[in-house]
Formats: C-alpha cells, structure tokens, sequence
C-alpha cells in the first residue's frame, strides 16, 4: 500500500484513543524511524488525579523522545507529547502546546475533539489526525475538523479495534482518507520519515 | 479559509471589548479563547465573530454573560490535595514566623481555593493573624465567591479532597447544608477580602508572603504570564512563596531568575532573597 499520500508535507500528527489504546499505540510507535521530523500530539483517555505513566511506559518502546505536554511548550519536531490527566491539551500559535481546566467534552479532559480542533487551526493541510479504538463518542468531531482544514483522516478499522465506538463515531462524522488495519497503521507510521517534515 | 478570517476577527473583538469595556483579553492563550468564544457565539446566536462584536458593542447587558464565558473557572475545594497538603507541611512552618501574615489568592474566580486556604490557616492556628486578598475581574464571579454557597453534589469530592490534604478537622464543620445547598460560614470570611483586580491591567497593591495562583496562567500568552509573574515578584515579600497550578512552570518566563524551586512537585516556589 502506498502511504505517500497520506504522509506527504505532514508536521504533525494528532492521535486519539480511550480503551484499548496502549496497546496499540505500542505497536505503533515503535515503528516511527529515528529520522522522523513530525510531532506527535496524543490525548489517551485515562484516570484523572493519579500521576500518567504513558510517557514512561511509551518512551520504552520508541526511538523518539516522549513526553508529558507543558504548558506554552514550543512543539519540536520529532517528538511525542502527551496530554497530562485532567487538563485539555491544545495547540497554540508558534507551534506551542497550551494546556487548559475548562469543562471536560463528552465527559473527558483530556478531550481528543479540543486537540483536533485547536490542530486544525494551526497546522491546517500540514496535520494528519487518526482515531484509534475507544469507547466513548470524543475524537469524532475532531477528526471531521481536521478534514475540514485540509488535513489528512485516518481512522482505525473499526473490526480491528479493541472497541469499534470511537472509530465508528469517527466514520460516520465525516468523509475519512483512510480506514487501515493496525498492520496497515504500522506500515504508515513506518513510513513517517525525514521527507515528510 | 474560515480560521484565517477568525484570526482577523479574534483581534478586533478583543480590540473593541477593552475600548468599551476596559476588560483586557488581547493578552489571552488565543487556542483556549477561541474555544470559549465559540461557545459563546452558539449562546448568542451569532454565526460570525463580528456578529458577536456588533452585539456586544450594542448591547451591553450582554457584557456580564460573555464576561463569564471568558473568565469562570469552575474549580474544587482543596484541589489537588498534594498541593495543599505541601502548603501546610514544608511552608506553613516559615509562615509561623511572620507575626503577620498577607496571602494573594489571584483570579479566585468563584473561591473555593480561597475557602480552602481559609480552612488550612484555621486549622494550623493562624487565620486570626491572616489577611487573605481573593482577587478576580469577573464582579459576578466575586459575588458568587463571596456568598461561600456551593452545591451539596459537589461537597464530597471536596471532602475527599480535604481528607486527603492532611486535614486536622472534618470539612462538615464548615457549612451548614440546605436545600441542596452548603452555606459556608461566615466566620471564615473575617479574614478574606474579596476585591476586583485585574492581573492584565492592574499593579501590586500589597506585599503578601504568600501568592497562589493556580490554573490562571495556563490561559495567557507568555508575554501575559512574564506581566503577572512581574507583579508577583513585586508584591511577595523577601522568601515569599508563590504556588503555581500543578501543570504550570516558570521554565518560560523571563521572571524564572527570581524565584526556586521550594517544593519542585507540588509547584510551590519561593523568592530569591536578593
């Protein structure tokens, strides 16, 4: 399968899960190349008050930096940041992450839809946005706006998924680039290499 | 093509709000106001953000409504317990010595971080001695902060949060509850001053040992942050403290040199003694 069109002119890629998320964003981002220039901008749906170990569990398992976004941060290539539990996590002119305590969306701070919007805004044709397994409806508009700024969509196929919820919310939202299974997603985040930044 | 022309928008609104109004938001995080003024133009019935201009240059009894979509922060008792509890064990000792004491709750929004700090200088003895400065520009919000009356649905977690801060008393010994209500009493508020105070425009106005500050910052731009951070400088005292928002840091503002680390996990920092 040719990933190009996807990941032609891309800086950044926004990444959204509830359950059954770590698992296969494991497998997914340890396939990113060493060489790869893009930002990873990741909400994972998660307990609030108890301290996030995702980066450390994921920074085991990728060559890139991972980290735990801070607030007004500016967004470097080649990394991967995570929302922090019970903040919103945006992106902000610069590129610069920001952080919020507004209401949580579809019951969730950190919301996958705040992400994606806020991406959308800033990064426009140069974001892919990509809908993982999950149970709850967070992350499909989202994913509509990326596609609405002229970014890319993929989402996870449905059957593939731990739970089919989100990725289906997700296709019925709006028009998708692409619905790939998690070996197709790993061929893709192989795939993120130096040309696309 | 519609984003482009709300960042034309967004400037002119904020532009227009401070020449009518002299509430300054041109200092604000543009991502998070952006999602606040869209909501704000769906209650409005505006499709446009010139749309919600026109109106709110015309009909100022819309001010205080926007006013609250921009500014309220719907926050709990003794968020962050861990926090608190840092506060009363590594600081309140050093806050002992002062025969006096003067705390800044800066943009207290609708004050249950003032409550809390209220309770914890009770309960370590040193309330009486306290005068404690809650500051917001929103007056409705102010008034909410003042009448202490929150909703009983939400007095557990506060309760939760309260255990887990190290507490000495039971936070029931607080409130009174009615009709769904928790009325806190009034005797905590002897010590509180409640005063409209904006930290975009206005300037220090007393030196206070200790500022908390929590989950403000996050909606400024940093040119905004290094003003505020300025004005806490000024106003603490010699080896004040300030306490930050748990995901807050001085890591990018130009007023770091300052102040260090007190208690590093729990943001709590102190002023440099030069």
């Amino acid at each position: 399968m040719r990933f190009e069109p996807l990941t032609r002119g891309i800086d950044a890629v926004v990444i959204g899960a509830s359950a059954g998320g770590v698992e296969v964003l494991s497998v997914l981002l340890a396939q990113l190349p060493r060489a790869c220039r893009v930002s990873f901008f990741i909400v994972m749906h998660i307990p609030r008050e108890r301290p996030s170990l995702l980066p450390e569990v994921f920074s085991t398992r990728c060559v890139l930096p991972v980290k735990e976004a801070e607030d007004k941060e500016p967004a470097q290539p080649g990394t991967v940041y995570f929302a922090p539990p019970d903040y919103h996590m945006l992106i902000d002119r610069g590129p610069a992450l920001a952080l919020s305590g507004d209401e949580p969306v579809h019951f969730s701070r950190p919301s996958i839809d705040v992400l994606f919007d806020s991406a959308a805004d800033i990064y426009g044709e140069r974001l892919m946005g990509l809908i993982l397994t999950g149970a709850n409806q967070d992350g499909a508009e989202g994913l509509a706006a990326v596609g609405r700024a002229g970014g890319r969509t993929v989402v996870q196929e449905p059957r593939s998924a731990a739970v089919a919820y989100l990725p289906e919310a997700a296709l019925q939202a709006g028009p998708v680039d692409a619905v790939l299974a998690v070996d197709q997603l790993q061929g893709l985040f192989a795939h993120l290499g130096p040309s696309n930044g | 093509m519609t984003s482009n022309t709300f960042d034309i928008e967004l400037p002119l609104l904020l532009e227009a709000v401070y020449r009518k109004y002299h509430y300054d938001f041109r200092g604000y995080a543009a991502a998070s106001l952006k999602r606040r003024l869209m909501q704000a133009m769906e209650r409005f019935g505006c499709r446009t953000l010139s749309q919600l201009q026109d109106r709110l240059l015309h009909e100022p009894v819309l001010f205080p409504t926007l006013l609250d979509f921009l500014t309220v922060q719907v926050s709990e008792m003794f968020r962050d317990p861990a926090y608190f509890r840092a506060l009363r064990e590594k600081v309140v000792p050093l806050l002992r010595t002062y025969p006096s004491l003067k705390v800044w709750v800066a943009g207290c929004s609708t004050g249950e971080e003032v409550y809390s700090l209220a309770i914890l200088l009770l309960e370590e003895g040193l309330l009486e001695r306290s005068l404690i400065y809650a500051t917001d520009i929103n007056a409705g919000a102010l008034e909410r902060a003042q009448a202490g009356i929150y909703d009983a649905a939400r007095i557990g977690g506060f309760t939760d949060n309260h255990r887990k801060s190290g507490a000495r008393t039971s936070l029931s010994d607080y409130y009174t509850a009615a009709y769904g209500k928790a009325v806190f009493d009034k005797s905590l508020k002897t010590n509180i001053v409640f005063a409209d105070h904006s930290l975009s425009t206005d300037s220090a106005f007393s030196e206070v040992q200790l500022v908390s500050c929590r989950n403000v910052l996050i909606y400024f731009d940093r040119q905004l942050q290094d003003r505020v951070l300025g004005l806490f400088r000024d106003s603490l005292c010699r080896k004040g403290f300030l306490g930050l928002g748990a995901k807050e840091s001085l890591r990018f503002s130009s007023h770091s040199y300052a102040f260090s680390d007190f208690v590093a996990g729990d943001k709590i920092f102190q002023k440099e003694a030069s």
